[in-house]
Parts: C-alpha cells; structure tokens; sequence
C-alpha cells in the first residue's frame, strides 16, 4: 500500500521533536541549539533567509554551530549569501549544496569556496526564478525566516523588510514544511498580520531586531559630472522619446544622478508627468526631491531601505503600506511588477563586451544575480500594450506588419566606459567566461543577455541596438559608445559615423546637450544632508552618512 | 546658494571676495610646488594645495589664504607652509588682515618636520600680527575640517567662522581611537565625531565665534563682520583667556557627551541640536552659548 | 610618476581677446581620480604643447587619443598644457581641458 502523506507525517514528528524544547511555539534563545538539532536532519533542504536586505542572523549563527557529526549535507535554498555564517556552515560539511541568487557581499569568499570545490553548486538564479523553484523542485523541509514581531499564536509581523517571507512561508508551510521564525519581541498583538499564525510552527525571541543591510543608499556628495552627464542623455535621449512612465531603476549612481535630475533637468524639459509616474523601486532616499515636487504616482517596492521608515509612513500616497501605516514590500510581486508592468529597466554593470551581453563576475569575484535578469529581461508574455513598448518594437521589427508586432521592454545599460580603478567596461571576452570554464558551467553566469539589451548609455552617447540590422552593426554601435577603452579605439570609424547619420548612435551635442552642463549643482539634492531636509527631517540617514 | 563644503580653494575666494578683486601670489604658473613629493613618488599640485593672494572684502583690503583639502588632505607642507607664513610678514609690512580659508587635516606625514616648523613660524607670524593689532581670521567649513596643525593656528586666529559642516580640533578622530580604542571614541560614528568637533558644538561652547549656512555668500557676510571685531593680542587678552578657558573646563570639565553640556548651556531638546536648520539653531544657541566676550 | 610628452600642429588658435582674456588658466585638483589643468598662452599659435605627469602608468596611447581628439575639436592652439594627473578616467581628462580651455577664452584677465 502506498502511504501518501510521508511529508505530513515527517512534519508532526519535526514538531514533536521541537516541542520539548518550546513553550507553545515560543523556543527560548538558550534552547536553540538542542532546538535545531531535534528538528533538522541530515539532508534536509533548508531556506534561510538570506534575504538582500534583512538576515535571520540569529538563526544563521545557530545553525552553523550545529555538530556536522549530527546535522551535515543541508542543500541549501536561499536568495542571498551575505552573512559569514552563510558560507561557515559549507566550511563545516554542515550544509553540502546550494541554489541561490545574489552574493554581493560574500562575493570573494564564495568564489574561493566554489574554486575550492566546498561548495557543490545547484545554480545561481535571479530572484523571481528562485521562488518559482520554491513551488516545485526546491520546497524546503525547513524555512529559517525573519521577523519582526509575533504573537503567541505565531502571527507575524514582518514590517517595512517583509522581503521574501510570505513567498517562502507559502512554499514551506504549504507543502510539509517547517516554519521557524526569529523575531525581535513578542507581543500581546502585532501591529499588523503579515503572516498568519497557522502557517508557522515554532517562534525564537532574539531580543535585538534582525540584521539590515542599507544597500539602497547612495550619497549625492559622491556623484560625479560623467555620471550627471550619462542621466542627462538617459533623460533627453530616452525617457523623453519613448514616453516612459512605468519603470525600475537598478541600483547605481548613474541612476541615482536620474532621480535627483528629474526636478531641475527633467522641469526644465518641461516633462513632469509626462514620464517617471510609476516605480518598481526600493525606497530611494535618492527619489525624495523627485516625489515631493510631485513627478510620482506610486511606488512598489522589493524590500525597505533603512532611516526611510517616517518618511514612507508620512507618505501612503506613494508607498504600499499596511493598516499600521508602515511599509509593505514584497520582492516576489515587486519582480512580478517590474517584468511585467514596467516598460523600462535602466542599470549599470561591470562589464560588456561586443554582443551586448553584460556580467558583473570578473576572475576573482562571484556576485550571483539579484534579480537584474529578470528586470532586464523582454517578457514575452507580455499582452497589453504602451506607448513605449510599441515604439521600441516597431524600432526593433520595422519589417513586420504593426498588429503581429510585439513590443519591447526597453532595457538600458547606463556607465561610464571606464569603471572603479580605471578598468573598462568594455572588453572583447567577459571574465564570466573563464569562470564557467574553471567551474564547469553550463552557461557563463551572464547578468543580461544582449537580445534583451535595447540601449547603451555612456558618457560618449546613446547606442541604440533596436535599430542594429545586424551583428556588426551591433559590434560598431557598442564600440561607437565605448570611449576610450581599447574596445573603443578599435572602432571602424566610418562605419560608426555611419551609424551615427542613422541616429543608431546619438552623441550629446546631437541631443543639443554640452558635457560642459553637466555640474553638479544640477542635482535637486547634494548631499545627504539635503535629502534629509528635503524630506522634512522625516528621512534618518544612517550614521556613515552624516557630516552634520 | 554655492556650497562651500563642496567648493574648491579657488571657488571660495571667488564666494568671498568683491567680484575681480583677487589677485594671486605665487601663482600655479610659477610652479613653486613641494621639493619632497617627487621622493615618495606622489603627484604634485602647481600650487602646493594652497591658493595665496591679495583681494577686496566690501571694499577693504585684505590678504587671503585658501587650502585646497582634496590635495593630500589639505596638509602642510614645506611650500604649503612657507607661502601662509610669507602672506601673514607681508600682512604685517602692510598692515592689512588676512583671511585663512582652513581646509585641513594638519602636517603631511611625508614632510613633517619642514611642515611642524610651518606650523610654529605661522603661528609666531599670527601672534606677532595680532600684537600690531592687525585682525587674522579663520574660515572653517570644508571636507578635511581642520585638524592638527590646523586647529593649532586657527586657536591663534582673532575670530572663527564655522558652519556645521566644519570641525575643529587638534587630534583627529581615527587617532584618538586608535591610541583610545573604539569604546572610548568610535571614529565611524560620524555624529558623534560632530558633536565633538563640529560646527554647531564649537559654536556652542565659544570655540568658534560666528555661526554661518553652508553657503558662500554666508562666509563672506561672517568674515566682513569678523574683521570689524577687535584683533588685538596682549597679556590682558591672554590672561581674559586663560580666565575663560578655566570656567569651561570648571563648567563642563565633568560631562563625556556633548548634549550634557548643551543641556547644560540651557539649550531646551540637545537631541535635536544636530537636526536644526541655522536659523533655528541660531536663535536659540545665540544667547545661550558660551561667549568669547574680548578674549580670543 | 609616468611623465608623458605631445606637441600637436592645430590652425584652430585659441579665441578670446588676447588683451582681456587671462594669460593662464587653471582647473581641477589633484586627487584620486582627479587632476589639474594648468593652461598658459606661450606657443607659436599653430602649435599646442602638452605636459603630463600622472599616477596612472602605461596609459601612453590613451592619452594620446583623448589628447589628439581634443585638439582637433577644440581651439588649442597657442597653448602649453601642463597637467598633473592622479589617475583620472579619460572622460574626466576631457571634461577639465574642456573647462580650461573656456576658462582661459572666458575669462576678464
């Protein structure tokens, strides 16, 4: 006789097993070791959030003092590497396998323990691919989640970070899982329910709040005149044409030197409202100016970002917030958003070579993904159309008639030429290759493929690869943008003039912008100081942040 | 509104003084740069990181100094130095006040001595200026603040004008944690590195004279103001300071935080001091400070 | 400290009435990723001559393509060019000999 619910089975014998250390579902800090050992076994696949911005540090830590005699070969399922911790429990023969998605802060050590062979790789996904996975080859046995506070009955509140709790929650407890949620507190009632209690099975008070990277936060002190000078041609030469209103920006400081255009460049270009009304974005302190003078309708966002807390709950126009007035983020739907609903991803990357591909992997560094391939990404099942995305795909297709015509997602990869130390952005041959080799990938770890790479935007111009008939017409466009890089010089110089009669490249002066322009007291905010004030004093900056 | 946190030597003397009135000593075409960098292999600046000159402040003469502070951190060198204390001998030949744009983290380490020397001859230059009764200012607002040596000269300055952005002390804040420890003093908790050295606390506590915005126009306000208050040096001067000094340290001497001493001084929510706009700041720290009253 | 050297021929002469305009200029810092431009009215006024010393070795044949093309876009003429660089990207390069150059034809000497 086949028995059919072994899962369900598992799981009362997990709760069992962990019961005896809890009072009802509360684990004391103390008992957590004894408590993760009676609960996990070997084998087990378990999420641990691991999310980009907020950590179940607590967790993390007791998991990777667990006896590898006792708890060993974990495949672990998380988006991001970020803590030590993270990678500790590999070192220890704790954890065996991996899938993950973004490894930024991890990225040196990683890539040594990948090298090193202590790792065994699943693969490196964009988010919204990794939760995808969640629902059918990944499901955890066990989620480690982050949370804010909880009640007795196991109702969470995940707050201004929920990130990606409910997506793994659902997967997990769903499914047979086991849900274990660290929190700072428990109280009598959370503010508001983000996670129902019936979905979670055991509660760990940490006594301190959960750990927070402030990754969204870039100083206007730091923008430079190339940067302005790139947002200025992203700007005139792309927002303003194509008319885009629904976007996501990815993190960076030429997207930054956008945001905090859009008051003074974009009013003078007469274009509030017209573009940069709707945002899949993290809570930019860099976007203040731009939405108190009213360029924005509304913002989703993938998570918070820290000392934005007063300025979102002061602003529930703008921002999704919950009945208790704080911030509601949440990445799986946030990605959703900007595949489907967004007509622009614009961001930056290390590296670009003749095709248009773009990685961020360079010899000695793994930073995984993030969900850049999926905000970078044409989304074929795309059906309502827009201004933008028609335009953009009767650039890329002028030969097809208009109703069998898809449209396009515009994706922009704005930088200068040269990167940070004066190495270029543009090459002949990306580093992710020589990564694949080394570690025996199938594919080279590419961010964003060039068929989805509608324009470049340097301090050189704007190459638009929609209007590219062929690779080599591609290869000229990106090297008619690529500056002084060897790339650059090794242009073919009347093709690109060429090119540039055609308007496939579009330097500033053909844009009637003068680099000279470009000055920094074009910024709508200078400093950090200035955001601040632009907001009311309601944005708290952290304290790296202050010459006040 | 021009920044002057974000404005480099040359655009602060543009902000300060009368329109066309500068005129630069020892330009960057005479080349007179630092005969110790090429040694070490660093890059030299045609001026050696500060912009000397003569200039009209509302009409006045006046002599003027400005360190550029993203030059090796607006450090003292040898030449740096020697054109600061060659500007305050001619201040005293021709009896006319000098303004020091302060934009500085003390004396290059890769010319100490020539550098430590500079130090002492300006500040005997200072002293020996302020006797003939001749006002020395100092301007303190920029990315370095001012530090070591820096903050040695300008405690021989006539009056001081800060924004809220600048600091003044001696030893800086990575030295006094590493020589302290991080519990003692966390150099990476950069308000607390404020509320120690900055702007506002300076003002507060009477080691800085005029308070100003971050702006251009501000500083030069403050410094035409500064150079009609009385500059002169004698051992009455000194003893008023010494008095002064004394009932700071007898006030305060016993408070670690600097909202303590704000408290103190009556200053009605010292948690929110930092967050104040100056105007605000002004019209409650104005009357409440610790005034420098004649001795400076 | 790499030093480099280039002597272009140009027949675009620096503008600017030569009695009004400055007979210098200068521009930038020198910091990381910054320099300074120090533009002096002394060459034949076909001639323009070029002095570096920079941070950054082995960036000979950049130099010499920003430095050429700025020549030939530019009215560089008449002018020694004499830059201190700590290893500035060529887009920054570019930008300081822009402002030097209007700097010293702008100018009231």
């Amino acid at each position: 006789m086949t028995a059919w619910d072994t899962q369900k089975k598992a799981r009362y014998g997990r709760i069992e097993a962990g019961s005896r250390f809890a009072e009802g579902k509360v684990v004391s800090k103390d008992a957590l070791p004894r408590f993760l050992d009676a609960v996990l076994k070997p084998g087990d696949r378990v999420c641990l959030e691991g999310d980009n911005q907020k950590q179940a540090d607590l967790l993390a830590r007791a998991l990777a003092d667990l006896d590898p005699a006792r708890i060993h070969d974990l495949h672990m399922v998380q988006s991001g590497v970020v803590l030590p911790e993270h990678l500790d429990i590999f070192e220890k023969g704790i954890a065996r396998r991996l899938d993950y998605s973004y490894s930024g802060p991890q990225s040196a050590r990683i890539a040594r323990m990948l090298f090193g062979g202590q790792i065994e790789l699943g693969a490196v996904h964009t988010y919204l691919e990794l939760f995808a996975r969640y629902f059918i080859d990944l499901t955890p046995n066990v989620a480690l989640i982050a949370a804010v506070s909880a009640d007795r009955d196991g109702n969470l509140y995940t707050g201004p970070n929920t990130e990606d709790t409910p997506t793994v929650v659902e997967a997990t407890s769903f499914k047979g899982g086991l849900v274990v949620a660290q929190i700072a507190e428990i109280v009598d009632k959370v503010p508001r329910v983000d996670i129902p209690g019936d979905q979670v099975h055991f509660l760990v008070e940490a006594k301190k709040p959960f750990y927070v990277e402030p990754l969204f936060t870039r100083d206007p002190g730091a923008i430079t005149e190339t940067q302005i000078l790139t947002a200025m041609l992203a700007i005139k030469g792309l927002y303003q044409p194509y008319g885009v209103t629904r976007l996501n920006h990815g993190i960076g400081f030429n997207t930054a030197a956008i945001e905090l255009l859009l008051p003074t460049y974009g009013e003078k270009l007469g274009l509030k409202g017209k573009i940069c009304t709707h945002w899949a974005l993290n809570p930019h302190p860099t976007l203040i100016p731009a939405i108190e003078a009213g360029w924005v309708e509304q913002i989703h966002c993938f998570g918070s970002e820290v000392g934005m807390d007063r300025y979102i709950e002061a602003r529930p126009d703008i921002y999704f917030t919950g009945a208790d007035g704080s911030l509601r983020s949440h990445r799986a739907f946030c990605q959703t958003a900007g595949l489907y609903a967004c007509d622009m991803f614009i961001g930056s990357t290390l590296q670009i070579d003749l095709a248009g591909h773009s990685s961020t992997v360079t010899a000695s560094r793994i930073a995984g993904f993030g969900g850049a391939p999926n905000m970078g990404s044409d989304p074929h099942g795309r059906r309502h159309p827009s201004e933008a995305w028609l335009k953009a795909g009767a650039e890329a297709d002028p030969a097809s008639p208009a109703p069998l015509r898809r449209g396009r997602k515009l994706v922009v990869q704005i930088g200068e030429t040269f990167g940070e130390k004066n190495v270029p952005t543009f090459v002949e041959r990306l580093d992710a290759l020589d990564l694949a080799d080394k570690l025996k990938l199938d594919l080279a770890p590419i961010m964003v493929y060039g068929d989805d790479v509608t324009h470049i935007v340097t301090e050189e111009g704007i190459a638009n690869l929609l209007l590219c008939r062929d690779a080599d017409e591609r290869e000229q466009a990106i090297r008619g943008v690529a500056g002084y890089t060897d790339v650059g010089r090794g242009r073919d110089k009347k093709m690109v003039e060429k090119l540039r009669e055609r308007g496939v490249i579009r330097r500033p002066e053909d844009l009637g912008i003068d680099p000279l322009d470009a000055d920094r007291r074009m910024l709508a905010a200078r400093s950090i100081k200035d955001l601040m004030l632009a907001s009311g004093g309601l944005y708290d900056p952290p304290s790296r942040f202050r010459n006040w | 509104m021009t920044s002057w946190y974000e404005a480099s030597a040359r655009q602060r003397i543009d902000a300060l003084a009368d329109p066309d009135s500068f005129e630069e000593f020892i330009g960057p075409e005479e080349r007179e740069i630092s005969p110790h960098l090429a040694l070490f292999d660093l890059p030299e600046q045609f001026d050696d990181g500060i912009v000397v000159g003569k200039a009209r402040l509302s009409g006045q003469p006046i002599l003027v100094a400005a360190q550029e502070g993203r030059f090796m951190g607006g450090a003292f060198g040898e030449v740096h130095g020697a054109k600061l204390t060659g500007l305050l001998r001619a201040a005293r030949e021709l009896r006319c006040p000098v303004a020091i744009l302060f934009d500085t983290g003390g004396v290059r380490l890769q010319e100490a001595n020539a550098g430590e020397m500079a130090i002492a001859e300006i500040m005997r230059e200072i002293v020996l200026a302020r006797a003939a009764d001749i006002p020395v200012i100092g301007l303190i607002g920029g990315r370095a603040g001012c530090f070591g040596g820096g903050g040695l000269i300008a405690g021989c300055c006539s009056t001081l004008v800060i924004s809220e952005h600048g600091r003044l002390s001696v030893s800086g804040p990575e030295v006094i944690e590493t020589n302290r420890g991080a519990d003692e003093f966390d150099s990476k908790d950069r308000a607390l590195v404020w509320r120690v050295t900055g702007g506002k606390h300076r003002y507060l506590v009477g080691g800085a004279d005029l308070f100003v915005e971050d702006d251009g126009g501000a500083f030069r306000q403050a410094a035409i103001e500064a150079l009609s208050r009385p500059a002169a040096l004698d051992i009455l001067v000194l003893a008023d300071e010494q008095e002064r000094l004394e009932r700071r340290l007898a006030r305060f001497g016993a408070m670690n935080e600097a909202r303590d001493i704000w408290a103190a001084l009556g200053m009605l929510r010292p948690e929110a001091v930092p967050g104040l706009a100056t105007e605000a700041f002004l019209a409650e720290a104005g009357h409440k400070r610790e005034h420098a009253h004649d001795a400076r | 400290m790499e030093k480099l050297s280039f002597k272009f021929q140009t027949n675009r002469a620096a503008g600017g009435d030569k009695s009004k305009t400055p007979k210098n200029a200068i521009v930038g810092v020198v910091a990381s990723g910054n320099l300074e431009v120090l533009i002096e009215r002394s060459q034949p006024p076909g001639e323009c001559s070029i002095e570096i010393a920079t941070a950054a070795h082995g960036f000979g044949p950049v130099w010499e393509a920003v430095l050429s093309d700025f020549v030939t876009r530019n009215t560089a003429g008449g002018l020694k060019i004499s830059i201190n660089d700590g290893g500035a990207r060529p887009d920054t390069v570019a930008l300081r000999l822009a402002q030097a150059v209007r700097k010293i034809e702008e100018d009231k000497a």
